[in-house]
């Protein structure tokens, strides 16, 4: 009995590690030939994964026909700004949502919660228009406010709603009996209090920002705003299929999320384990 | 004496009703600046979709209304059939195979091993990761020539090499293969969530009754975990019917449209040709067709339910 659930668990593990090679080796193939010559790749062994010799070519190279550092910056400004503007947003609303009395209050809550069905595409070319009439194509600007104004602000809006219910109210009576106005205890209180949750929805929407593709393409060519995954795009076009310098790209953009994920993996769980919906 | 009536009901009342207004007041304070701005981009672009859904629009020259005949001609475009059907074959190959994969390694994750951690971040870590760069790698992977795919599968001595994205044949197999290893991680994570809140006395109760573990799997685990199957099949089947950035980074729809989907060809037709009109109108089709999946999964559901499942 014994030894058959041992034999049991070294089957499961030759399963669970032969699983795991399928799912990391994209990942290790393209940083490994990031830093391969370019002999190496086309007529090397694609299978030898270390570098022989290693080079740091291709990184320059991909940084000499596009400006990848700036590409880099411009997606770390906007996968901070636009979820610390959107969280600040949501929990206004979610706590007024969760505390105040207000006539209509769960109509428009479930007018809001009507925004997640529905699919992001059938809002894309109106907005697109609009962000036109606005004179906002090649601008910051259309990089930030239509991507706050989404699917993903009414999710942080039911996210933290649920999580300000959970919040025993004594914490605030107190604060309200000692004068302090519904804007004192939200940011005095309440935001203090709610930092895991804060952190849940932050990490989620740094890398929906952080991957987004299909809006920044549409509206922005000038690559001093281009954020990173549009450019990727830009040097598939000019290189074709030069893998070396691909790669080196490839990697420098997947790179700085694995690396956020790696510390922060707690809170990206979270993020699927409390909602199931949303938050992609 | 009546609380409501003289000086002091008055000035009570007209206090109250203060306190009223101002609390309301600070309630939309909260909630204006949320409300304003998806009221513009997402309500007002709702409406706005529709309008230009029956007009012909190329952005240049004014919207002229032209009724239904977008419409009317996405359903006579070979094109957008095509896509239809290329759609419904990602559905049907990537749903089920998606489902029984993740529920399989939430199973196998699902205990208290050494190391399980790790596993879990591996499995997961593909559905963190944005799909145009690692389309790319898999662009690489599945080249025929220069490709790691073919060099293994030559490797165990596979004569006839798949020409992967190349070819009509394995173009949809091989976009599919990269679907299934970027999104399974995520509803495995969901089905974990699923396993936890199943009570262990049902297990043991199984085995009391001298259930081996297949059947505990069968009897116990699957049917429990309904409700997790339930929202990742509506979710896999939406997000499989969004499929976009890997056939734009991939294939672009070729070879000859065998790869092509919905939303690549709305994304084609509204930003490479210009035909707001029509993009639009099949955006809304797409929408009807998604929402009218999700309410028969529902109805069905129900349905199951009142049988008695």
């Amino acid at each position: 009995m014994k030894r058959k659930k041992r034999l049991h668990i070294a089957v499961l593990y030759a399963i669970l590690i032969l699983v795991a090679i399928v799912m990391i080796f994209p990942f290790v193939w393209s940083v490994t030939a990031s830093f391969k010559t370019r002999s190496q790749i086309y007529s090397g062994n694609p299978l030898d994964l270390i570098p022989n010799p290693a080079t740091l070519n291709n990184y320059r190279k991909a940084l000499s026909v596009l400006p990848f550092h700036r590409f880099l910056v411009n997606s770390l400004f906007l996968a901070t700004t636009v979820p610390v503007i959107s969280i600040t947003l949501a929990s206004m609303a979610a706590y007024s949502f969760a505390r105040l009395q207000f006539k209509g209050r769960d109509f428009i809550f479930m007018l809001l919660l009507g925004v997640m069905m529905l699919p992001g595409h059938v809002t894309l070319i109106p907005r697109y228009a609009l962000v036109r009439k606005l004179g906002w194509i090649n601008r910051y600007t259309a990089l930030i406010i239509p991507p706050i104004f989404s699917a993903s602000l009414v999710f942080n809006i039911f996210f933290m709603r649920q999580h300000f219910l959970s919040i025993p109210r004594e914490l605030e009576e107190a604060a309200l009996i000692d004068g302090c106005s519904p804007w004192g205890v939200w940011r005095n209180i309440i935001m203090p209090n709610s930092k895991p949750a804060i952190a849940t929805i932050a990490i989620i929407g740094f890398k929906t920002e952080w991957n987004s593709f299909l809006w920044p393409n549409v509206v922005i060519n000038d690559f001093l705003k281009m954020p990173i995954q549009v450019g990727l795009t830009y040097l598939q076009t000019n290189v074709q299929s030069s893998w070396d310098i691909l790669m080196a790209a490839t990697t420098l953009s997947i790179i700085p999320l694995i690396v956020i994920f790696m510390c922060f993996q707690r809170y990206f769980m979270a993020g699927i384990l409390t909602s199931g919906l949303g938050g992609r | 004496m009546n609380a409501d009536c003289g000086r002091d009901g008055l000035m009570k009342r007209l206090g109250g009703s203060a306190r009223q207004v101002r609390q309301t007041l600070t309630a939309w304070s909260f909630i204006l600046p949320a409300l304003i701005g998806l009221g513009i981009f997402v309500y007002g672009s709702l409406v706005y979709s529709l309008y230009i859904s029956f007009t012909s629009w190329d952005l240049l020259t004014p919207a002229r209304w032209i009724g239904f005949a977008n419409y009317a001609r996405a359903f006579r475009d070979e094109s957008f059939i095509q896509c239809l059907y290329n759609t419904v074959y990602f559905v049907v190959a990537i749903v089920p195979l998606g489902i029984v994969f993740a529920m399989a390694m939430a199973m196998a994750l699902n205990k208290q091993l050494p190391g399980i951690g790790f596993f879990r971040a591996a499995y997961y870590m593909p559905s963190i990761t944005s799909t145009i760069a690692i389309g790319m790698v898999w662009l690489w992977i599945f080249n025929p020539d220069q490709g790691v795919l073919n060099a293994i599968l030559k490797l165990v001595g596979v004569s006839n090499l798949p020409r992967w994205l190349e070819s009509r044949v394995w173009a949809k197999p091989a976009l599919g293969i990269m679907r299934l290893w970027q999104v399974s991680g995520y509803y495995m994570i969901m089905y974990l969530s699923g396993l936890q809140n199943i009570p262990n006395e049902l297990y043991e109760a199984a085995e009391i009754d001298g259930a081996t573990g297949w059947q505990k799997t069968r009897y116990v685990t699957v049917p429990l975990l309904s409700n997790t199957t339930f929202f990742a099949t509506i979710m896999l089947i939406i997000e499989v019917f969004n499929l976009f950035e890997a056939v734009y980074v991939m294939t672009e729809g070729r070879p000859g449209g065998s790869t092509n989907t919905i939303l690549y060809y709305i994304y084609a037709q509204a930003f490479q040709r210009y035909r707001m009109g029509y993009a639009s109108a099949m955006a809304w089709i797409l929408f009807v067709i998604l929402f009218v999946i999700t309410l028969i999964q529902f109805a069905a559901r129900r349905r199951k339910e009142e049988i008695g499942f």
